[in-house]
């Protein structure tokens, strides 16, 4: 048994992580450059990096991720990578053709102190950059926070580099968000559609990372979000940030840089943060709720109320990223459920700590950042057993020896197919979600149940 | 008609139209989207399927997080490889140096997991801040009383390649510590062997049944134990030989064990891996148990590949893989399914490598060093290839354009090397060629389309 060393009793480590439940940086900021339409995102480091950021992405999403790299060697580690970067875009714009380059930092080149900003200003003086082509970039060292952060950083920069305040307002609502899947992004597209609400999404990754199979090999898939769309982003009547550790940076960037009035609100997941979705469209944008919208959350009440006592009480555990966490843990409550942990590797910071806190009520161990691993959850675990556990891939190993049900719904997810075609945003998402819970659980009582008591109907 | 960047115009060759010999073993170009990863990787996927050794990775968490469970090597005891174990270095870490965490880190590890040794992986970040792992592993090796091993894995110090290196000298160090525990007169050590989906378990029985004694494998379902009595094997047989040929040769050097180079892949190279160690030994009791042994499982064998290669006569197949050592093989494999491979490359072939491929290949047949997808589908493309063999990266790649896949990397499932690999193969080739979910590829529908026009034109 993999896991048989794992034991009970919970001795607080000074320096260990073990099983970690994030990883880093540079894979969320290139998750978000591949929602921007013909972006390429590039990794300034050592090629390891890009290699494993690449594999991470292939592996979760079943899909070609494309990324360059500055294929640093230690030449480029004592001297500095400009040289590297410069031939890089060079060498970029000759063969791949991109609109942008949207690079992420590794942990190699900010040791050795390389100044992006001033390697892309020496690039467009010598006129290494094509006209209207862009390099953006963001800076994401692995020794700090997560591939959460590493999203957050690379949507501030899309805020940074493209969008822009003329002063004619236009009448787009901006739509901001966090580290979610595609079919996530579409659900929010859907709501926004039904609602008659002219939006800019960015980043949006839906049709990059779950792009139809048409026989060919696209370099760039036909997703993603335009940069004139982002830039008309500084001109938009108002924004919704959604999920507040994924967009809250970039969410004020907008605010002070182009004075657009921005909402940040958690992510639409469950009934309750749904509900403040479609509610703040509704006002910032002046329209009203469609009843086909008032139908998608009709159904999803009423499954609940069809099927609510076999979740009620049922006790849960949860990992993954802060936002989604957020969300998750408010549909879990939604559905009478008790919360026993919620589990973050994302450095969420004390703001998330006490919201959660709030949000979960005495009697939940919550806990985010340094040493919050799987090894901990495990340990957890053990010591209060719950009959539900939501995670990602790496939970299976704990799901297997403690014989508790999996639902995956973080990052990543290596084993399973669905997750970036089916939501769990929105209402629809919700009853998505509601369906698997219930699945998992009647599947497992089914399972269980003695002979006398196992029945047809339930 | 495919691109290529002026600089790596020297590593893409056609058979049969340029006669240069290919530009290999270099850094990539800046700026390519290489299918390549760095020196940490190398030592990490060798030395991972030690499994009764903590692997400690010194680092920031990307390096240990990308790593764990990295490939699917199998172990028959304990399973400490599969765990996940970071120094999980902070902003404040590479300001005041790792060293106080990394002892920590150790301390807590060997406390709580009890290993026979530890490896502590030294990624980019320690090579910039300089802590001196040699110091703290000495330090910790002295008070736990295991090998404490660093592995000099910093990613910016060359390629994948010197990452091998790397791994061959911490396994060095295991080597030459047990002289009393009884090992066998026909004794041999397998280097470059790592277990993927129970393979050394296969070439294992091979051997027994021949009557030759393996004494460890390195490092598929490898113990610390083992590889401590290794120098008292009589010969070395080198699987993956750009992974593990520099062990090797140390170990002649010091021990003045011979090695061979082998290949377990497809039925020349297999057989021939065996009847190599059986005349290394020359004693006719293995050299009969080696004839019978192959006889038997080859006439097992081919009638079963017979049917597969019915479906599959004529098709064509793109070879692109880490080591060149195993596109070798899969070139004459495929050959035994009556495929021909038409594009062939690897990561990290030597120049040497790169004719040799040129020998065993068809006019035509492109040959690519360190290509990247845009180079790697355009070929796949021009030559109209109905399958593609590769890692991680290239299969959705191959899925996209419609054809057939087969993993031959980490990710592999089934068991590909030796006679039942074979099949094995086989099967997977055949099925993901013939599977009926191409006929709704666009690019199939138009291809097809494309051939009803021309013969009917011909009528």
């Amino acid at each position: 048994m993999l896991l048989r060393h794992t034991p009970k009793e919970i001795v607080e480590r000074s320096a260990l992580t073990i099983n970690p439940a994030k990883t880093c940086q540079p894979v969320g900021a290139m998750y978000a450059a591949l929602g921007i339409h013909r972006c390429l995102p590039h990794s300034h480091g050592s090629q390891g990096c890009c290699a494993y950021h690449r594999s991470a992405l292939t592996r979760h999403y079943a899909e070609p991720i494309m990324g360059s790299t500055s294929s640093f060697t230690e030449g480029a580690s004592v001297f500095g990578g400009q040289s590297n970067m410069l031939e890089s875009i060079n060498n970029i714009f000759t063969l791949y053709d991109p609109d942008i380059i949207a690079v992420n930092t590794t942990c190699l080149s900010e040791v050795i102190g390389d100044d992006l900003k001033q390697i892309i200003n020496r690039a467009i003086v010598d006129n290494k950059i094509p006209p209207g082509k862009t390099v953006m970039f963001a800076s994401t060292p692995s020794f700090k926070g997560s591939h959460v952060t590493g999203y957050a950083n690379m949507l501030t920069a899309m805020v940074q580099n493209f969008a822009e305040k003329t002063g004619a307002k236009n009448n787009y609502v901006t739509l901001l968000p966090s580290f979610i899947e595609p079919s996530d992004m579409s659900e929010i597209k859907h709501i926004a559609a039904e609602m008659g609400v002219q939006y800019i999404m960015y980043p949006d990754t839906s049709g990059v990372v779950n792009a139809p199979m048409d026989g060919k090999f696209h370099m760039y898939p036909k997703g993603g979000t335009p940069k004139e769309l982002i830039r008309a982003s500084g001109d938009s009547r108002s924004a919704i940030a959604l999920g507040r550790v994924g967009t809250f940076q970039a969410a004020q960037l907008l605010d002070t840089k182009c004075k657009v009035k921005t909402d940040i609100l958690d992510l639409p997941i469950g009934i309750t943060a749904t509900d403040a979705f479609v509610d703040t469209l509704r006002k910032t944008a002046g329209v009203t709720v469609p009843e086909s919208i008032n139908t998608e959350r009709g159904q999803l009440v009423d499954v609940l109320c069809d099927k609510a006592q076999y979740v009620y009480g049922k006790k849960v555990s949860l990992m993954g990223d802060p936002d989604t966490l957020y969300g998750l843990v408010q549909f879990c409550k939604d559905a009478g459920m008790r919360i026993l942990h919620v589990v973050t590797g994302t450095p969420a910071g004390a703001k998330w700590d006490r919201r959660m806190k709030e949000l979960t009520g005495e009697g939940t161990i919550v806990k985010s950042g340094a040493q919050a691993d799987l090894f901990y959850l495990h340990q957890l675990l053990q010591n209060d057993r719950p009959d539900l556990l939501f995670g990602n891939t790496y939970c299976k190993y704990i799901s297997r020896d403690m014989d508790i049900p999996l639902i995956r719904t973080a990052f990543p997810i290596y084993d399973r197919i669905g997750h970036s075609y089916v939501p769990i945003t929105g209402y629809r998402g919700g009853l998505n979600l509601l369906i698997k819970v219930l699945d998992i659980l009647m599947e497992r009582q089914d399972r269980d149940a003695p002979e006398e008591k196992f029945e047809l109907v339930m | 008609m495919v691109e290529i960047l002026a600089a790596r115009k020297q590593q893409v060759l056609e058979k049969g139209k340029d006669v240069f010999t290919i530009e290999c073993e270099k850094p990539s170009t800046a700026g390519s989207v290489s299918q390549r990863a760095c020196v940490f990787c190398g030592s990490r996927v060798v030395l991972y399927p030690i499994a009764d050794a903590v692997h400690l990775i010194h680092g920031p968490i990307g390096c240990a997080a990308y790593t764990w469970e990295l490939r699917g090597s199998l172990s028959s005891g304990p399973e400490l490889h599969r765990l996940s174990f970071s120094t999980d270095l902070r902003e404040n870490d590479v300001i005041y140096g790792g060293e106080k965490k990394l002892y920590a880190a150790l301390k807590e590890l060997i406390g709580a997991y009890k290993p026979n040794a530890a490896f502590v992986y030294c990624t980019c970040i320690i090579g910039l801040i300089g802590d001196d792992v040699e110091a703290v592993c000495a330090k910790v090796e002295k008070e736990v009383g295991i090998p404490v091993i660093p592995v000099h894995s910093e990613g910016f110090k060359g390629t994948k390649k010197d990452g091998y290196k790397a791994a061959c000298e911490a396994v060095f160090k295991l080597t030459g510590k047990d002289d009393i525990t009884p090992v066998p007169k026909f004794s041999i050590n397998i280097l470059g062997e790592f277990n993927l989906a129970g393979e050394t378990w296969i070439i294992k029985d091979y051997y027994k049944r021949m009557g030759v004694n393996v004494a460890s494998c390195i490092t598929g379902d490898g113990r610390v134990a083992e590889i401590g009595r290794a120098h008292r094997a009589k010969l070395n047989v080198v699987q993956c030989s750009g992974s593990m040929t520099y062990l090797a040769k140390m170990m002649e050097e010091k021990y003045g064990i011979p090695y061979i180079r082998v290949s377990y892949f497809g039925i020349e190279d297999m057989s021939k891996a065996l009847y190599d160690v059986a005349e290394f030994f020359k004693d006719d009791k293995i050299l009969d148990n080696t004839r019978e042994l192959v006889k038997s499982e080859v006439n097992k064998l081919l009638p079963k590949l017979t049917e597969y290669r019915k479906d599959l006569e004529g098709k064509k197949a793109g070879v692109y893989v880490g080591g060149s050592f195993k596109a070798f093989s899969m070139v004459k494999a495929l050959r035994h399914l009556g495929m021909e491979t038409v594009v062939v490359g690897s990561q990290t072939g030597s120049p040497e490598d790169y004719d040799y491929l040129k020998e065993i290949t068809n006019e035509g047949t492109i040959i690519l060093d360190d290509t990247n997808p845009l180079e790697l589908s355009g070929f796949i493309l021009e030559k109209g290839a109905d399958l593609l063999i590769g890692g991680v990266k290239e299969r959705p790649i191959a899925y996209k354009m419609g054809i057939g896949f087969c993993d031959h990397n980490h990710e592999r499932k089934e068991a590909l090397a030796g006679y039942d690999g074979m099949l094995n193969f086989a099967r997977e080739v055949h099925t993901s060629v013939t599977s009926p979910v191409w006929k709704y590829s666009p690019a199939r529908i138009k291809a097809a389309e494309t051939a009803r026009v021309a013969k009917e034109r011909l009528v």
